[in-house]
């Protein structure tokens, strides 16, 4: 019994001392790597924001968006249905969600937006209304309001909420890098 | 009537709003990212560019700034623990087959580009992948905008920019808030009219982007562990 404790000690000491000469000797012991853990995540413009209740923001906002959809496609249709419903209840003359522009059913929006990655074009124009990416002139949220969320399948229902008339940005943008206005 | 609007308060606003903040494209979306606004992205854009043989990549950050010498845009600052991260998907799986890692350098007052690079590894945790491939001096508040282009033809752009999102947010939150029906007409109100966000613009050339002519991409900040 006390041998082996001797042993044990005169092992760890020796692996001590081979340590700290390894340390001592090699200057070029790599550094440990440095890692960065998810913080935010957007994709789509605006999806965090109207689709997920004050209690899934934050884990929204860490989730990968493979794993998105299974997470968050039940929550979606349910904002979506009580958004529905409340609107209704306020204005009689609200036209209920069926299908949106595109042909979408509740459940195809929800699966849709749920995984919230900008689709992007490499070979043609890029601009949010056709899914081929966001141009900075696009008027974001006039495209989403209209064509998938309130404007009923023709795209051209409940005006009232599918346009909130400001249509471009307070200062122009450049027509060359890096395309932004300068700051205010 | 009332009780309606109560109902519908209730409903929309628990969906949209948390602690009195009303949220926008992507700007204080959430709890943590409010406190946070190096890690709060506004914004993502990507778009063809003036040259149609590159794709633009926008990421904004620090929202609601104010511009002037006592504004906050004068104050606000890139953070050297924060990583700005373009994932881009080109096989249609949404996992990320390359990524544009953005990292501020304080000591140099740059923004340092890495990629576009297949990752070591994929999803929440990532470090900075091989080597700088694009760097670029932060423009100061007030100057010209200082770019660079490198070698292999990655435009690179860092600082202070007018927000370009807009939208009448306050008519928006009436709405939802059930004490409007509908938006003013025939014009609205820029509720980000005047201030400015942090902006990085990647400027890369298509054929590093790999795919066939249909990317996914998303935006995502990263804080040092």
């Amino acid at each position: 019994m006390k041998l082996t404790t001797i042993k044990t000690l005169a092992i760890a000491l020796g692996a001590g001392l081979i340590i700290t000469s390894c340390k001592k000797s090699s200057d070029a012991t790599p550094a440990a790597t440095v890692y960065y853990q998810q913080e935010d995540q957007m994709g789509r413009p605006a999806i965090n924001t109207v689709f997920n209740g004050a209690a899934d923001k934050d884990a929204f906002n860490v989730t990968v968006p493979s794993a998105m959809g299974a997470i968050f496609q039940p929550k979606f249709i349910t904002n979506l249905v009580a958004l529905d419903g409340a609107l209704f209840a306020a204005n009689p003359a609200y036209y209920r969600y069926t299908t949106n522009a595109l042909g979408w059913s509740p459940t195809v929006l929800t699966t849709t937006l749920a995984t919230d990655v900008l689709n992007v074009s490499t070979t043609g124009a890029t601009n949010l209304g056709t899914l081929s990416g966001r141009g900075l002139a696009d008027d974001a949220i006039d495209i989403e309001l209209k064509f998938l969320i309130f404007g009923g399948p023709d795209g051209l229902k409940n005006p009232q909420l599918t346009s909130d008339h400001v249509d471009a940005n307070d200062k122009v943008f450049l027509t060359s890098f890096p395309y932004l206005a300068s700051p205010w | 009537m009332k009780r309606k609007k109560l109902l519908l308060s209730l409903l929309v606003a628990s969906a949209l709003i948390t602690g009195g903040i009303i949220y926008a494209a992507d700007h204080i979306d959430a709890p943590t990212t409010t406190a946070d606004p190096a890690g709060d992205i506004t914004d993502l854009y990507v778009f063809s560019a003036q040259d149609p043989n590159n794709l633009v990549f926008v990421a904004n950050t620090h929202g609601l700034l104010t511009p002037g010498g006592a504004g906050t845009t004068s104050t606000a600052k890139f953070d050297g623990n924060t990583v700005i991260e373009f994932n881009i998907d080109n096989n249609g799986d949404k996992v990320e087959d390359l990524v544009i890692q953005c990292k501020y350098d304080l000591a140099s007052n740059s923004m340092v580009v890495y990629g576009p690079v297949a990752p070591s590894e994929t999803g929440k945790r990532s470090k900075l992948e091989g080597t700088a491939t694009a760097t670029v001096g932060v423009t100061p508040y007030g100057s010209t905008a200082i770019t660079s282009t490198s070698a292999a033809g990655i435009k690179l752009f860092a600082g202070p920019r007018d927000d370009p999102f807009f939208f009448d947010l306050n008519q928006f939150k009436k709405i939802v808030a059930g004490t409007a029906t509908a938006f003013t007409s025939p014009t609205g109100t820029d509720a980000f009219a005047g201030t400015n966000v942090l902006s990085v613009v990647v400027e890369v050339p298509k054929t590093m982007l790999g795919g066939s002519g249909t990317l996914n991409v998303w935006l995502e900040t990263k804080k040092k562990i």
